[in-house]
């Protein structure tokens, strides 16, 4: 099985240096810290994929007709987004994603 | 045109030859490096080898051609093929890559606890590629024949034998460097006459400013209206608008469940990076996916003006069809016209006899008989395939680009092909072979076993390349339904739903599976079957390309109510899912107990 150095299951040690610590962090991993975490993480994932939904489904597809006489450029919003800007997006909001966690990683020491 | 040939033998030995230098350098002892590359694959080099894996024949040489017919609702492809990465990189890739094992059937398995649930995983598995797999096999004979002069069968031949070198070899890690390369390939090949013509049209370079800035698709819609057609960027021309949603959602989903791309975020060396290499991946499909819509749309527009300026010189009557000769206003000869009427993938017949060909809505033929022309005052048939095949020749390119876009072709064909035999052979040797039938198996029974599968898999596809069932082409895009509605789901409640069960994900995953399926088979019931009409045409307005967004929402709820109503899976399980939910301590696969 997949049992890993981390500790996910750690009972409240005793005081800030308690038994739970992992790798030189600051703070102890515990349950709640481990919520913290997993809670940060589907909230930015919700953010990012509310875009995705809106530049996609939305703007290229759901509003294609009200959209139509907008332009980007030349051409009518609604193509544009449905042909190319939602792709540009998507790149967007992964390399966003990697970012953000790299730092959320860092913080809650999680890291690799 | 013997430039064009000579160029195409020496482009495509130069590429082979790098292949199998590639294959020959990557070769692997152990099954880590067979299956997952000995997980040590750096973030943008995944990136673009899931790239070259993802991106097929078919996106290489059709999906243009299918979006210049399509115009706006073209966008099922674009979108659909490109937005599954979202859902990859920040729903399933990270979580996987730490849970650190080989396939897709070994998470299923092990987070639900269950032989069946694995066999089940395993099953879908085997399906979806083999459906995939079979035609693109049939893309590389197919480029073989039109570049290479090669009869289908014998190039069918010749790709089998690279990729059983490279794969057998190297296994994954052979597999992944080959596509590396093949992603440059393709890339270039594809890239060059976009960036050519583009010039050509709008003085432009880069294809993606010169479709969205200049005024060739406004140019292009005045051009349609004035001969009949709908504009070009006009929405929702071929399909309904919800039909145009459940397909796109289907192809999405459809994309984050394909087994040969989640198998490759194994390969990385830590979690982070298989959420780079997300990001790198589809940066690098992107490049093709945002020139796919350019080329379409400069395409078609140059198809029609030169029809519409072109006369007709000669006419010289063949067998199958008769060959137009057409010349520009300044009398020199439409030569790229001429050589395509000889593939059968062009058709010019001049109803009024006006010496002129009139490109207008309609179907010119009955069917593809070029000698039996309709009422429809449209003169013109051509296949999609054209629109990138012939390209080069439009923009009237050196020999060498038309080489390279057979090389390009041969690239997307042989990549895809050798990522699906790899997740279709390690189903069968690691998640049945190993984990189900003899979990005693010996490393070395088990690299044996490996070779072996995947040595059957290609001649499997083999076959099926040479002697492709009638009904291949059409299912082909239902493999998409059929990932949507199976793995995708399962694999998504194991990590974001602790109380997901075995009995709730093999309810789920049957409930999807036969429902997308059965709805598959009825709809596409004439061409599998041999019935008179589809004994279905739709299911509440949805066609069988996007039925799988049903059978994907009927897996999700079956999944989540059954899990609710049976008891709670084991602690160690619950212990598993807040393990994979954090990157630390992703190197130590095998760990320490």
């Amino acid at each position: 099985m997949t049992k890993t150095a981390t500790p996910t299951k750690k009972t409240n040690g005793k005081g800030a240096q308690g038994g739970g610590r992992q790798g030189g962090g600051r703070q102890k991993w515990s349950p709640e810290r481990a919520n913290a975490y997993w809670k940060r993480n589907l909230r930015l994932i919700g953010i990012l994929l509310a875009i995705w939904f809106i530049v996609s489904y939305l703007f290229g597809l759901i509003l294609a007709n009200p959209l139509y006489g907008m332009r980007v450029g030349q051409l009518p919003m609604s193509f544009w987004f449905a042909q190319q800007g939602a792709i540009i997006v998507f790149v967007i909001l992964i390399f966003v994603y990697c970012w953000v966690m790299d730092r959320v990683d860092k913080e809650f020491d999680v890291h690799e | 045109m013997r430039d064009v040939q000579l160029w195409t033998y020496i482009v495509v030995a130069i590429t082979f030859a790098l292949y199998i230098w590639i294959g020959y350098t990557n070769r692997v002892r152990d099954t880590k490096g067979f299956y997952v590359a000995g997980q040590g694959v750096p973030a943008i080099a995944n990136g673009a080898a899931t790239a070259a894996d993802w991106m097929s024949a078919a996106s290489f040489i059709s999906m243009a051609g299918l979006i210049s017919t399509m115009g706006f609702d073209g966008a099922i492809y674009l979108l659909g093929w490109t937005g599954g990465y979202v859902l990859l990189a920040l729903l399933l890739a990270p979580y996987l890559r730490k849970f650190g094992k080989y396939t897709v059937p070994d998470f299923v398995g092990d987070r639900y606890y269950s032989q069946t649930a694995r066999l089940i995983a395993a099953i879908a598995t085997i399906v979806v590629s083999l459906t995939y797999v079979a035609g693109q096999m049939r893309g590389v004979g197919i480029v073989f024949s039109r570049f290479v002069g090669l009869p289908i069968e014998w190039g069918v031949v010749v790709g089998m034998a690279i990729v059983a070198f490279f794969a057998l070899l190297g296994g994954m890690k052979g597999i992944t460097w080959t596509q590396v390369a093949q992603y440059v390939v393709l890339i270039v090949a594809y890239m060059i006459p976009a960036v050519a013509i583009g010039i050509v049209l709008t003085g432009n370079p880069i294809p993606q400013l010169s479709f969205t800035f200049s005024d060739i698709v406004p140019r292009l819609n005045a051009v349609q209206v004035d001969l009949g057609f709908k504009e070009y960027t006009q929405p929702f021309q071929g399909k309904t608008q919800l039909d145009i949603l459940a397909i796109t959602i289907a192809l999405m989903v459809g994309t984050a469940g394909l087994p040969h791309v989640i198998t490759r975020f194994y390969t990385t060396p830590t979690v982070r990076a298989a959420r780079y290499s997300a990001g790198w991946a589809l940066l690098f499909i992107a490049l093709l996916y945002t020139t796919a819509p350019a080329i379409a749309a400069f395409a078609r527009y140059n198809l029609i003006d030169t029809l519409q300026n072109a006369t007709v010189a000669n006419v010289i009557q063949g067998e199958k069809q008769d060959i137009y000769e057409l010349v520009y206003p300044d009398g020199t000869s439409v030569t790229w016209a001429t050589s395509w009427q000889r593939t059968g993938l062009l058709a010019f017949y001049d109803k009024n006899g006006n010496g002129k060909i009139e490109i207008r809505p309609g179907a010119a033929f009955q069917g593809r008989n070029f000698k039996a022309p309709t009422d429809s005052p449209n003169e013109v048939f051509f296949d999609n395939d054209i629109i990138v095949l012939a390209n080069p020749e439009i923009a009237q390119l050196a020999p060498i680009v038309i080489a390279l876009v057979a090389a390009g072709g041969l690239a997307a064909a042989l990549s895809t092909a050798s990522g699906l035999l790899l997740a279709m052979s390690s189903a069968v040797s690691h998640d049945i072979y190993y984990r189900i039938l003899r979990p005693t198996a010996t490393e070395r029974q088990r690299m044996i076993a490996g070779r072996t599968m995947i040595l059957i898999a290609i001649l499997f596809a083999g076959y099926f390349g040479i002697n492709p069932p009638g009904f291949v082409s059409q299912v082909v895009a239902m493999a998409f339904g059929l990932a949507a509605s199976s793995n995708f789901p399962a694999i998504l409640l194991g990590i974001f739903d602790k109380r997901a069960n075995t009995t709730g994900a093999i309810w789920g995953m049957s409930v999807g599976l036969v429902f997308t399926l059965a709805m598959i088979l009825m709809m596409k019931s004439n061409i599998i079957f041999g019935t008179p009409a589809p004994l279905l045409n739709d299911f509440m307005g949805i066609s069988a390309e996007g039925i799988g967004t049903i059978g994907m929402i009927l897996n999700f709820v079956v999944a989540f109510v059954v899990s609710r109503m049976t008891a709670p899976p084991p602690q160690e399980i619950q212990e598993l899912v807040e393990s994979v939910r954090i990157p630390r301590g992703a190197q130590v696969v095998e760990g320490a107990h």
